[in-house]
């Protein structure tokens, strides 16, 4: 509790500076979006590599205790965002063996920056990455495999010249949806980076601020930009896959 | 050559136990038997695609599998070409992509060359840029075939090689395959539930049935010869002799039999020697020779043996070869027929079904 505690009074005295700042935002906040934009970026690049492997576990394990890993990576789905930020922030802590190992490494803690923004991202974002590229795995002819082993290639050669291939439209919507989801996230963020403009205030973030300072004006702005370019990253995803493959 | 002692038993518990051995040389074996006889298993586990739950299986000295020492070669290391029932072409390259799937490893320059003379072989070079989607049912069947072969494997394994195919065109490529096998020199073995494919493509024949193999041995002696009930009603059709062309006349070919001639429609193309199949049912036995009849064929001959078949009385009647008639028991009866009575075997020349044998 005491990692909380020392938390919360961080937030608080991180908080101050940007309250101090509001009138000289401008009605597009570029910091607040080139924040996000690092953040969706490096969350769904590294979504994709940690992801695939995931994927393909989920998707070919005969494992029969399979469904409690597929429950735990489905988790985030259902979570309340400030759960799962609760929990991060405690794994993060100094306390933390993770959070003091990651203190004595690099000088620093992880909460309140960025790159423990990433981590806890990745995590919330896990099945946006994970189930379409699941999904496209399973859809693949399992004959198709084994067409490719009784062609003298390997497992790996097989994964990467054949099941990776006819998954591209799932690989593509998973890294969209989980870049957009990023994006769109606000709970997490809120309580595992705070509010620190140029380092983890993102444009959700932002709108908030702006609705509690009463500029409605600029949250309109600010909120339309989001909501266009949510609808035009799901048009792209439902535009790539295949109809009996979509998830959402 | 092969020498496979095969043991698979399912979770669900349906089991598979055969031994096959193939003798040295090209030949091509056929496992012939309904669906769910447990042939396609058997191919899967020569091939590494299912594990032995017992048994062991040896080829030219190279042990593939061996389930008492815990050995199991994995698929890709055996030297196999594997024809998947609908050919299973990847759908995400183009045809020159699929022949050259299997020889990635080689060098560009040789590995085009490879490509484009396999694609010779099977006439498919003005297809290499399609998409598999793009060709037909055939066209599929020979790109896949290229596939295979481009890798130059020492065993081919086609599972149902024809059944994604219909009517001609399945006529058409039966007969191309058959040649092609011939022409290729590697041993094969060939899964199918039909009896035209396993007459027209196999050297030696195993029937199965629920898992086992009941029967092997050359096509005719197993069709003509079946040694169980089951193997009759697989293979069902009672008369399968050896027929040479004497002459072709408009749309009747007369063939030599034994030392009988009979007709039979012709079925048109260029062949010399046919399987002559005839159903027991439609041969009818008369005492006296008719007058004009619209039955081509009368031929005489003496009773050999009359025993019974389900339901009927099987009469084989020697008429220069021995040709089986199913008739009821009161026909037996009223005729008098028993061992050396003369008698007339008459059936219409197109009761006569004629394969193409590709000698």
């Amino acid at each position: 509790m005491r990692t909380l505690h020392e938390a919360a009074h961080c937030l608080r005295t991180r908080m101050g500076p940007a309250r101090v700042a509001t009138p000289l935002r401008s009605a597009m906040n570029w910091e607040a979006i080139i924040t996000t934009l690092k953040l969706a970026t490096a969350t769904a690049t590294i979504l994709a590599v940690i992801g695939l492997p995931i994927s393909y576990w989920v998707a070919f394990s005969k494992l029969r205790w399979k469904f409690l890993v597929e429950a735990v990576v489905a988790l985030p789905l259902v979570l309340p965002p400030t759960v799962l930020g609760f929990y991060v922030l405690v794994a993060m802590g100094p306390r933390s063996p993770f959070g003091h190992w990651y203190e004595s490494l690099t000088g620093h803690g992880l909460p309140f920056t960025l790159e423990g923004l990433v981590i806890a991202s990745t995590l919330y974002s896990l099945p946006f990455a994970v189930q379409p590229v699941a999904a496209a795995f399973r859809s693949i002819d399992r004959r198709m495999i084994e067409a490719s082993w009784t062609l003298g290639v390997s497992s790996w050669g097989t994964f990467f010249r054949v099941i990776v291939p006819q998954a591209k439209a799932g690989l593509v919507a998973g890294f969209v949806l989980s870049f957009a989801h990023t994006v769109g996230e606000f709970g997490v963020v809120l309580m595992v980076g705070g509010n620190i403009p140029g380092v983890t205030r993102t444009i959700s973030i932002h709108v908030y601020d702006e609705v509690q300072s009463m500029d409605y004006a600029s949250a309109g702005m600010t909120s339309l930009a989001l909501l266009v370019f949510s609808f035009l990253i799901l048009s792209l995803v439902y535009s790539l896959t295949p109809r009996r493959d979509r998830i959402l | 050559m092969l020498n496979a002692e095969i043991a698979k038993t399912f979770k669900s518990g349906v089991q598979v136990k055969a031994s096959l051995s193939l003798p040295p040389g090209p030949s091509v074996t056929v496992l012939f038997g309904v669906s769910g006889a447990g042939k396609t298993t058997l191919l899967r586990c020569i091939a590494g695609l299912e594990q032995l739950t017992a048994g062991k299986i040896v080829f030219s000295g190279q042990v593939w599998a061996d389930v008492s020492k815990r050995r199991h070669m994995p698929t890709q290391k055996r030297p196999i070409g594997y024809l998947f029932q609908d050919y299973a072409l990847f759908p995400h390259l183009n045809v020159r992509d699929n022949i050259g799937f299997g020889i990635h490893h080689l060098a560009s320059g040789v590995r085009s060359e490879r490509i484009r003379t396999t694609a010779a072989t099977l006439q498919i070079e003005d297809l290499l840029e399609r998409q598999p989607d793009e060709l037909s049912g055939g066209q599929q069947q020979r790109v896949a075939l290229a596939r295979v072969l481009v890798r130059e494997p020492g065993l081919l394994l086609l599972d149902e090689p024809l059944s994604a195919l219909d009517g001609v065109a399945r006529d058409h490529v039966r007969a191309e395959l058959a040649r092609l096998l011939r022409r290729l020199q590697i041993p094969a073995i060939i899964v199918t539930h039909d009896w035209v494919d396993a007459l027209t493509l196999g050297d030696r024949l195993h029937v199965m049935s629920r898992g086992v193999v009941l029967q092997e041995g050359s096509p005719q002696d197993v069709f003509a010869k079946p040694q169980y009930a089951e193997v009759a009603s697989v293979v069902g059709m009672e008369n399968l002799v050896v027929g040479h062309v004497r002459e072709r006349t408009a749309d009747v070919l007369k063939l030599q039999v034994g030392t009988a001639e009979l007709y039979a429609a012709d079925p048109k193309g260029d062949h010399t020697d046919y399987f002559v199949c005839i159903r027991g049912e439609n041969v009818t036995l008369e005492t006296v020779r008719a007058g004009q009849s619209s039955a081509r064929n009368n031929l005489r001959g003496r009773v050999k043996e009359i025993s019974a078949a389900g339901s009927l009385m099987k009469v084989i009647v020697d008429v220069g070869f021995e040709i089986v008639a199913l008739v009821t028991h009161q026909a037996v009866m009223d005729m008098q027929l028993s061992p050396g009575v003369e008698v007339f075997a008459v059936f219409k020349a197109s009761a006569v079904h004629l394969i193409p044998r590709t000698v």
